[in-house]
């Protein structure tokens, strides 16, 4: 039996990979229909959520085209603005971090922050004023000191001295105007342990900063994810005589736990090709030449959404389909069919 | 088939290798071996550190050469008189003091002498006895000058300091030591290779037929260069001093040997092709009518190019020629009661030896080869100075002590003592001098060397190490001889193949490998009558029929002729187990040359040598028990050594000797085993993973990239003020290390960030090696550095009681500063953290108007009101702001006041800035790209750097894909991975671990395009490489001008960034104008655009008028202007003053 390849595959082969675009167009295939319209979208597509947690989540989106698919991706990491720290006023530092790079230090921290309450900092106006509605304001200080009671012969600085380490838990949310209703539970940083500098006795940290909103464009600190990715789901068929006996095992082996099984017949069966990494080993051995195809599913796409910590990852995807929508009104604005 | 194979190969060596038994080993055998015998090597560098030869010389040097140097020169008396005399008992080189001498702690450390521009010296301390009057007078300690301390040597504090002592002192525990500090700057004194001194080289010019033996005789008083050369096949000596070459049999006769047939026994034995070649050379003799030794002596002194002092008596001929034999010519080998026969030997053997260069062309020596090499190291290079230096001390010393002592009637007692520290700055300036200038030149020598010291360079922490290994060579740089540049094989183990710049220097300045040790001298007088001992029969004893009969070899100390032995092997078998005993010193080196029939034992110093496992009866004597010692610290380098089962080999002992790299390729004949195969790199060469999969070049250009890359300098570089300092912000150790990496702990002063590389094509601004960065990570820290630079300002004294001050801040009629003086503080200093940007003053200093008259005699006396003084600010002019680091105010030795300001910049990597892999792949950033836009891997992970796949094919690295692998294998697995040189993570294990996690064996993942959303078509290799950011950096570099400064001769526009040059428009660009006809372009280029002007040319007289009357003529009736360059008008004047009128002849154009 011939093997034919389904149209939605992308193909993996030993050394290349191949129809990685889509066909599903209208005039692509004679006398189909592939024209687009709202109700197939709607009996095709699918979502699936694998897990989501605080930080992590993991859903499927089944039935869009690439294009969408990266659209929603390329948002989340660079349009999704968020707040973060922009400017750094510096009282006094005696560390040994310059003060560039303690700014760009405290810039990198994520916060947990609603940037929803928020607008504007108008940034290229010099003449624009900082207001409650666009600025939060945080501080700074920590000064190391010798610790008396520090336990005989101890090394560890931490016990030596006070303050000797500073984290991100020590800075202070100063809520101004309004902000104490936007924030009842105050401004704070998302993972309280990101260590800021180190300080040994007689040096001090002194400074404010203030938040304002951004996007990930214009600096990798504004943007919500840690990482938004895709992958494609792979898929693994068996063609031809089932794989028995020792090859069997040989074939499991070759795939990441869990791939493949071996069925009560002794056969290979593939159990679930989700989990595959699409490593290719199985390609390399002689022995399943044309035995096994690789591939991938072009319309399943499979998220990942890490978030910061600022805002939680469904609210990110969620976001990254407001914001196209909203590009797409805007776009729509201009009666581009006319 | 095997039978078949061997009628193929009459060879019988072939057959060999099919027996079960070859060179003592079945081929079944097992192999044992000692694991980890690397281990020594951290022993050894623990012992020895990297920069030991340094340390070991200047150690020597204070500690035995300058106690000989004086007891040398110990006696000065008077010329006037005759009882007066002292004597030096005694020398000795204290710790290093502060100047100061009222200072509460006179203990200073080498940081304080970096800030505060200082010498990190130590008094100089002499025990003398003198005379004064009748009596004999012992004085101790007396200071006769300072000498610059070697850092980490025994005289410097530092040595024996643990990390926190160090820390205390604001020193790095790192760093290596071995240079000094001569106001406030560090100065290496550079290992200088030279020919050995007191050797026979013999060389052929086959073109010419000449055949010479030649030996630079080198001794405290004088060095001086003596040859036996052949002549239309007549041997001749030839020495600078004598103005004609002297017959070899005369020079012979002249040293006291008469008889023809000794002569001929001694030179040429009873070897009749011998006796053939030099039978001429009788015959030149007795046609000059010479046959004893004063008419030999008499014809030599008649020769002898004389240069008398004008107060010495004249030398009557005979006296000339016994002066210039015994102490010019061979100066080395010493005459003591007119016994000339040792001298006598050493001609007839060098003449023995051109004889067998003429029957044998073979017979030549090799000047390239490092066993004729000597290392001159900073203790042998100070000693020269020292010695130089007492001797015009003393000198001095007893020029004031006569002048006094001439005087009949003295008032009171003479004390000679008084005079002698009038001259003890005379040492310390010139110490200081040399180092601090590299001007070496002495006296007794004529010598006059420059360039021997430099400064120490911190740009990275490799670059100071690279420098601390450094040999220069004293050949010329710009003659075009491949041999001097080549790599020799004898250079084995001993100088790094791969560190050595490229260019006019390529060869000529080479790296120490890892583990290399250079001598210091050792003592010849044990070994002398150890040799007797052994059975050497005295050389006095011995005839010219004796030396050269069959058996007999002779033996050498250092390039002399000791004896002769008749059982060589045996002898040099006993001399070398004493030494594995501990009974003669490690370093002293026993060879045989049997082509020369002789025994070479040296002791001398500058020969470089390394360690090596002894190898007795098949087996390696390092067993594992040993190294199981070793780890548990019961024993230490030195022990391996006492044990004798290490043993140091230098370069010609190593001739003799068998090396077996591996322990599995020990056989019947091995004497030696390597210790690890990849101690043939140098420190530098080390860094490279996997460098033996690389082309070699390519590990050549990553040697002098690795010294320009940006990372830490050291534990203390925020503590220190450079000129100028360049610094990573986050440092990474590379997640693929050597081991050499770890020995010389690179991975706590990295120099470096893991990128995570794709190899792939992307956008087209990667070509031409150009590597595409990922904005996002240049926003969290990637490649970000900091450039710190020094200004530093004197606040001078003058002799009418003025001096330099500093003013405060001026301001505006709102009461603020003023714009230029916004960051300055009350004290005109600037505020440290304020941010300087072009045009501000950072320091604010005045001078006084007057620095020279005397101001008490005017009106009012020295009063300091405002008109009394100018400003002469430090103003910051660069476009980029910096910040303030630091600001210093301290006093220099001779207690101006100095105010050094540190200006901090902080960069991140944008357009133009040059990055470089450990692999000799240089690439500038060719466009920085959105994160977004980048393609990314299932797992997520999108690269920092994109890498043009082009690099790869004609470079060959192949060492930076497997670094790759085992990378990304180090990655995923959580562990370090080693890529050392013969040896490290096999890539076998890196794909089995790439799989084990779910990757592709070969390191190619599939990627997603971060543009169109699909998945790319081909798989990408891709995983992490160790970049690193070189110094050049766009932001020093750029340049552009309009309109701007212009030269005050020529009226063109000046030369060169830093004075906001022009962009010259050269010669070669000017052909392709005129090829093309583009003559208004030209015009417009060469002229308007540049040095345009107007003068009046009288059409009469062709000369050049002024405001349309021409001077010659007296007339403005045919002046006409004309633009012609000011380049042009000025050579015509330069002509006019020369005498020469070059006249202009107008016409009409059209």
């Amino acid at each position: 039996m011939a093997y034919t390849k389904p149209r939605n595959r992308v193909g993996i082969e030993h050394d290349r990979v191949t129809d990685v675009s889509s066909t599903d167009f209208p005039g692509y295939y004679p006398g189909e229909d592939h024209s687009w319209s709202i109700e197939k979208f709607k009996n095709h597509f699918k979502v699936h959520i694998e897990y989501l947690n605080e930080l992590n989540s993991e859903f499927d989106l089944i039935g869009v085209d690439p294009s969408i698919a990266n659209a929603f991706r390329r948002i989340m990491i660079s349009e999704i603005p968020t707040l973060a720290i922009e400017y750094v006023y510096i009282e006094n530092n005696t560390s040994i971090i310059q003060d560039e790079v303690l700014a760009h230090r405290l810039g990198l921290i994520p916060l947990k922050a609603n940037p929803d309450y928020m607008h504007w900092f108008k940034k290229d106006d010099p003449e624009f004023e900082p207001t409650d509605y666009d600025t939060l304001v945080l501080h700074l200080s920590a000064k190391c000191t010798v610790n008396p009671n520090a336990p005989e012969g101890t090394t560890d600085p931490k016990m030596l001295y006070n303050n000797a380490h500073v984290y991100a838990r020590d800075i202070v949310y100063e809520p101004q105007g309004h902000q104490t209703e936007w924030y009842p539970d105050g401004v704070t940083a998302a993972n309280p342990d990101i260590l800021i500098a180190k300080l040994r006795p007689g040096q001090e940290i002194d400074l404010s900063m203030h938040c304002i909103l951004g996007i990930g464009q214009d600096h990798a600190k504004f943007s919500p994810v840690a990482t938004a990715s895709y992958r494609l789901l792979p898929t693994i068929d068996i063609i031809g005589e089932p794989i028995t006996g020792e090859l069997a095992s040989k074939f499991k082996s070759c795939f990441p736990k869990g791939v493949v099984a071996i069925n009560s017949k002794g056969e290979a069966v593939v159990k679930d090709a989700r989990k595959d990494t699409v490593s290719r080993e199985v390609l390399r051995h002689p022995e399943f030449e044309g035995r096994v195809k690789l591939g991938r599913q072009r319309d399943h796409f499979i998220y990942c959404v890490e978030s910061t910590g600022a805002i939680p990852p469904d609210q990110i995807f969620l976001k990254s389909v407001q914001l196209l929508k909203k590009k797409c009104e805007i776009l729509r604005k201009f009666n581009l069919s006319a | 088939m095997a039978e078949k194979d061997s009628g193929r190969h009459p060879d019988s060596s072939f057959n060999d290798l099919l027996q079960p038994v070859y060179q003592g080993k079945g081929l079944t055998d097992p192999i044992k071996t000692a694991e980890d015998k690397w281990l020594l090597l951290p022993a050894f560098l623990k012992v020895k550190g990297l920069v030991k030869q340094h340390l070991d010389s200047f150690n020597y040097f204070v500690n035995v050469d300058i106690k000989k140097i004086v007891k040398a020169n110990e006696r000065v008396v008077s010329d006037v008189d005759p009882e007066f005399y002292l004597k030096y008992l005694d020398i000795r080189v204290g710790m290093p003091q502060r100047r100061e001498q009222n200072s509460l702690n006179t203990n200073i450390h080498p940081q304080e002498c970096r800030l505060r521009d200082l010498t990190y010296a130590a008094p100089v301390f002499v025990d003398v006895e003198y005379t004064r009057g009748k009596k004999i007078v012992i004085r101790k300690g007396l200071e006769i000058g300072r000498m610059p301390i070697m850092l980490r040597s025994a005289r410097c504090v530092l040595t024996g300091k643990d990390e926190k002592e160090m820390a205390n002192l604001m020193e790095c525990p790192l760093d290596p030591g071995g240079y000094f500090i001569v106001n406030g700057t560090e100065k290496v004194i550079l290992v200088q290779e030279q020919l050995s001194k007191n050797r026979i080289i013999v060389e052929a010019d086959e073109k010419k037929g000449i055949f010479q033996a030649s030996v630079t005789s080198s001794t405290h008083e004088r060095k001086s260069k003596t040859y036996i050369l052949t002549k239309h096949s007549k041997i001749y000596l030839k020495h600078n001093s004598i103005s004609e070459d002297i017959p070899i049999v005369l020079a012979l006769k002249a040293c006291g040997i008469p008889s023809d047939f000794e002569i001929l026994q001694l030179v040429a034995g009873a070897d009749s092709r011998y006796q053939e070649a030099f039978s001429i050379n009788m015959e030149e003799c007795a046609k000059l009518n010479i046959f004893t030794q004063q008419q030999a002596l008499e014809y030599i002194g008649s020769k002898v190019k004389t240069s008398r002092r004008p107060m010495s008596p004249r030398l009557t001929p005979l006296q000339e020629g016994l002066e210039a034999l015994a102490n010019t010519v061979i100066a080395h080998i010493t005459v003591n009661d007119l016994d000339f026969r040792e001298k006598a030997i050493y001609m007839a053997i060098m003449t023995r030896r051109v004889l067998m260069a003429m029957v044998n062309p073979q017979l030549v020596d090799d000047r390239d080869y490092v066993g004729n090499k000597r290392l001159e190291l900073a203790g042998q290079l100070l000693s020269l100075l020292f010695e130089d230096l007492f001797k015009k001390f003393n000198s001095d010393f007893k020029t004031s002590i006569d002048k006094v002592l001439k005087k009949p009637n003295r008032t009171s007692e003479f004390d000679a003592l008084m005079n002698i520290t009038i001259h003890s700055n005379n040492i310390t300036t010139g110490m200081n001098r040399a180092i601090s200038t590299g001007n070496w030149s002495l006296k007794r020598f004529k010598m006059e060397r420059a360039g021997v010291t430099h400064v120490l360079s911190r740009l990275s922490y490799i670059s100071a190490l690279g420098m601390m290994t450094r040999i220069s060579s004293q050949f010329e740089k710009t003659r075009k001889v491949s041999g001097p540049r080549s790599l020799q094989p004898s250079q084995f183990g001993m100088l790094c193949p791969s560190d050595t710049p490229e260019g006019e220097a390529c060869g000529l300045v080479k790296n120490l490998a890892l583990m290399t040790h250079i001598t210091t001298d050792d003592e010849e007088e044990p070994i002398k009558k150890l040799a007797y001992v052994l059975g050497v029969e005295d050389i006095s004893t011995i005839t010219g029929h004796e030396l050269h009969s069959p058996g007999a070899y002779g033996i050498f100390l250092n390039g002399t002729l000791l004896g002769i032995a008749r059982a060589p092997m045996k002898f040099v078998t006993r001399f070398r187990n004493l030494r594995r005993k501990g009974r003669v010193s490690a370093f002293i080196s026993f060879n045989i040359n049997h082509h020369h029939k002789a025994v070479h034992i040296a002791t001398d110093g500058g020969r470089i040598c390394r360690p090596l496992i002894i190898v007795e009866k098949m087996k390696s004597l390092v067993l594992p028990k040993h190294i199981e010692a070793l780890k548990e610290g019961r024993m230490a380098f030195d022990d391996f050594l006492k044990k004798g089962i290490v043993e140091y080999l230098d370069v010609n002992e190593e001739n003799d000797c068998n090396i077996a790299i591996y322990e599995h390729q020990i056989n019947n004949s091995t004497t030696h085993l390597e210790i690890e195969p990849f101690t043939v790199l140098g420190a530098v060469a080390g860094l490279i993973p996997y460098p033996h999969h690389n082309q070699s070049p390519r590990n050549t250009y990553q040697c002098a990239m690795g010294k320009q890359a940006i990372g830490a300098i050291a534990y203390n570089q925020l503590q220190r003020i450079d000129t100028l300092l360049y610094l990573m912000v986050y440092p990474q150790q590379p997640m693929v290390k050597t081991r050499t990496i770890e020995l010389i702990q690179y991975d706590k002063l990295p120099a470096g960030q893991n990128a995570t590389v794709a190899v792939m094509s992307y956008s087209g601004y990667d070509i031409e090696d150009a590597l595409v960065l990922n904005k996002a990570s240049i926003d969290r820290g990637f490649g970000r550095c900091q450039v710190l630079r020094k200004n530093t300002t004197t606040l001078k004294r003058y002799s009418n009681q003025t001096h330099d001050r500093l003013d405060g801040i001026k301001k505006d009629q709102n009461g603020d500063p003023i714009f230029k003086h916004s960051i300055l503080e009350n004290d005109g200093l600037p505020g440290v953290g304020e941010q300087v940007s072009s045009g501000m003053t950072y320091v604010n200093k005045q001078v006084p108007t007057n620095a020279s008259d005397s101001m008490l005699g005017a009106p009012g006396g020295p009063i300091e009101s405002y008109e009394d003084y100018k400003d002469s600010p430090v103003v910051y002019k660069n476009p980029e702001p910096s910040y303030i680091d630091k600001v210093l105010i301290t006093a220099s030795e001779s207690e101006q006041p100095l105010v050094k300001v540190l200006l901090r910049q902080t960069r991140r990597p944008e357009l133009g800035d040059k990055f470089s892999s450990r692999h000799g792949q240089k690439g500038v950033c060719g466009i920085i790209v959105q994160q977004e836009d980048m393609p990314f891997s299932d797992s997520g992970v999108c690269p920092d750097i994109i890498m043009n796949p082009h690099g790869f094919p004609s470079r060959m690295t192949v060492g930076k894909m497997i670094e790759l692998v085992s990378g990304k294998a180090g990655v995923l697995d959580g562990s370090l991975q080693y890529g050392t040189a013969f040896g490290g993570s096999k890539i076998e294990d890196m794909s089995k671990i790439l799989i084990e996690k779910g990757y592709s064996y070969s390191g190619k993942d599939m990627l997603t395009s971060g543009i169109s959303g699909e998945c790319l078509q081909a798989y990408i290799f891709f995983g992490p490489i160790y970049y690193q950011k070189l110094k050049h950096m766009v932001l020093d570099k750029m340049h552009a001008r309009a309109r701007g400064p212009r030269a005050v001769l020529t009226r063109q526009p000046t030369e060169g960034r830093s004075r906001d040059g022009g962009l010259r428009l050269g010669e070669m660009e000017r052909d392709c104008l005129i090829a093309y006809g583009a003559s208004q372009l030209l015009l417009e280029r060469l002229m308007l655009s540049s040095d345009a002007f107007e003068v009046d040319v009288c059409s009469v007289c062709g000369l050049m008028g002024y405001n349309g009357w021409c001077t010659t003529c007296k007339s403005a009736k045919n002046v006409y202007k004309l633009t012609i360059p000011y380049a042009a008008k000025l050579l015509f004047q330069e002509l006019l003053s020369m005498n020469v009128a070059p006249r202009l002849k107008l016409d009409d154009a059209f």
